[in-house]
């Protein structure tokens, strides 16, 4: 019988097995095999965390694919990876490598001030940032599979994703409480195609998976990106940057899990170490906002 | 079951990381009665059991780490009905190369984990299905495993086109590589809840 792949339910339904779980960034495979053995669903191989990215500015690209194959070598979960918003060519190289995810990300420099990666083009799943639900319904209109509120990546600050995650459920339960006919003009305000935002006002959700992202550093914070309503988060800098990486990752791992119990959240918080010093969002110009990007 | 006026099953959805919300509404959607399971307290009072899809290394960490581990190994091996669903049936199986943890070690098959490569083959297709009446059922492999070895004790409940092993029952067990959680058609839930009926286990431990 005939084989189909690439399809919607495939790209969409391996976010759906990574719910509930912590996506590591990694910069080599030593790094990806504490993460695995942390507990990590999956890890994004990068060359820089984030961290590290705002303070060695420059141009942030793609990771060097030797870099990446080494990682992918190195654990059996899902890796994904980073491509420059609207460089679909970067995609094309990351899905040739066998990439299980790629991310278009607001944390590496845009290549394109105007247009996404045309998503469907391709087999491989992405993941995509928002900051609200218009942002997130004009990704998944290009295809994105999975969603992330954005925060502010490399500060270890939490502030920017309670922001998007708020934003981000405050606009869903406005639709899901509008009169059919007001959606029409809900779509024209929200930028997003209708029936995306017809399909939210009828479930009362994003119609794929949302991780929350960009400042998680305690485990504390993933649990509380989850009661906001994450369904699993991104850890970028918070984990490598921290005293004890291997001792923090299990930590959040635990706390993604049990994000209801504040018992459990207690018991994982001790003994930690240093969390990442970190940077206030509030602290940052307006150039050094990543959140910004992607439109 | 709700009709015959009888309470309806409790089935524990292992709820450790994965798409657990997915089987719960698919049992509440065949009458049955989801209960997230994350501490062995949830044990008490199942009528059987389901390990969703999820990442198999995340979630072999997490029964240890909470105590899970021992007593859902004699739950299972005393009669508990469970399902495995891809990542679950890995966490079933007697034999699974490569998973660094124990695991239930509760179904006489052997796992090849991540048998089809990367997510770009990951594939849907149509499976006949004996054990489930009537036209194919629509099978989405994510990164999923195969069954390479099966148990003299153990049916084959199907089979992809080349003769690889995609779903198991041995007795009061289950294991699909694919996920019937996600495609919205409900039969394999029937045929579980089918499986549970028949084993009508005692309400078993975990006072």
């Amino acid at each position: 019988m005939a084989v189909e792949k690439g399809t919607w339910l495939l790209k969409r339904g391996l976010a759906q097995m990574l719910k509930g779980g912590v996506i590591m960034d990694v910069v080599t495979p030593e790094q990806a095999t504490i993460a695995e053995e942390a507990g990590a669903c999956a890890v994004m191989a990068l060359e820089r965390v984030p961290a590290d990215i705002r303070a060695a500015g420059g141009v942030a690209r793609m990771s060097d694919p030797d870099m990446i194959i080494g990682i992918k070598e190195a654990v059996t979960i899902p890796v994904m990876a980073k491509a420059r918003i609207g460089h679909f060519v970067e995609a094309q190289v990351l899905e040739a490598l066998g990439i299980d995810y790629i991310d278009e990300s607001e944390v590496l420099t845009p290549a394109d001030e105007a247009h996404h990666i045309n998503k469907h083009d391709f087999r491989v799943p992405f993941v995509c940032g928002c900051r609200n639900l218009g942002e997130a319904l004009r990704r998944i209109a290009e295809g994105a599979a999975m969603i992330r509120t954005k925060g502010e990546a490399g500060t270890g600050d939490i502030v920017e994703a309670v922001r998007h995650m708020r934003a981000l459920w405050d606009d869903i339960r406005r639709l899901q409480n509008m009169p059919e006919e007001e959606i029409y003009t809900a779509a024209k305000e929200l930028q997003a195609p209708y029936d995306l935002v017809k399909e939210v006002h009828d479930i009362g959700r994003l119609p794929v998976v949302n991780f929350s992202a960009g400042g998680v550093a305690t485990p504390a914070d993933a649990a509380l990106m989850m009661q906001l309503g994450a369904e699993g988060v991104f850890v970028g800098s918070g984990i490598f940057k921290s005293d004890n990486p291997a001792v923090r990752a299990k930590a959040i791992v635990k706390a993604v899990t049990h994000y209801n119990n504040p018992e459990i959240l207690a018991e994982v918080s001790r003994g930690l170490g240093e969390a990442m010093r970190g940077t206030s969002a509030r602290s940052l110009a307006p150039e050094q906002q990543l959140a910004g990007r992607g439109w | 079951m709700t009709t015959n006026g009888t309470q309806p099953p409790r089935i524990g959805v292992l709820a450790l990381q994965g798409d657990f919300a997915e089987h719960a509404a698919s049992l509440r959607a065949c009458g049955a009665e989801p209960v997230e399971v994350r501490l062995p307290a949830d044990l008490a009072g199942l009528d059987g059991l389901i390990i969703p899809g999820g990442e198999s290394t995340t979630i072999a960490r997490l029964l240890d780490a909470y105590g899970l581990l021992e007593p859902l190994q004699a739950l299972t091996r005393s009669g508990l009905p469970t399902w495995g669903t891809c990542a679950g049936a890995i966490i079933l199986a007697k034999r699974a190369p490569g998973l660094d943890r124990p695991n239930l070690a509760a179904m006489d098959i052997g796992v090849q984990r991540n048998a089809f490569g990367s997510q770009k083959d990951s594939f849907e297709t149509d499976l006949a299905v004996a054990a489930l009446n009537g036209r194919p059922y629509r099978a989405i492999f994510i990164r999923a495993p195969i069954i390479d070895e099966v148990g003299p004790r153990t049916e084959i409940v199907a089979q992809l086109e080349d003769g690889s092993v995609v779903a198991a029952r041995q007795g009061h067990l289950l294991a699909t590589s694919f996920h019937p959680e996600l495609t919205g058609d409900d039969r394999f839930h029937r045929y579980f809840l089918q499986i549970v009926r028949e084993s009508a286990h005692p309400a078993p431990g975990g006072k």
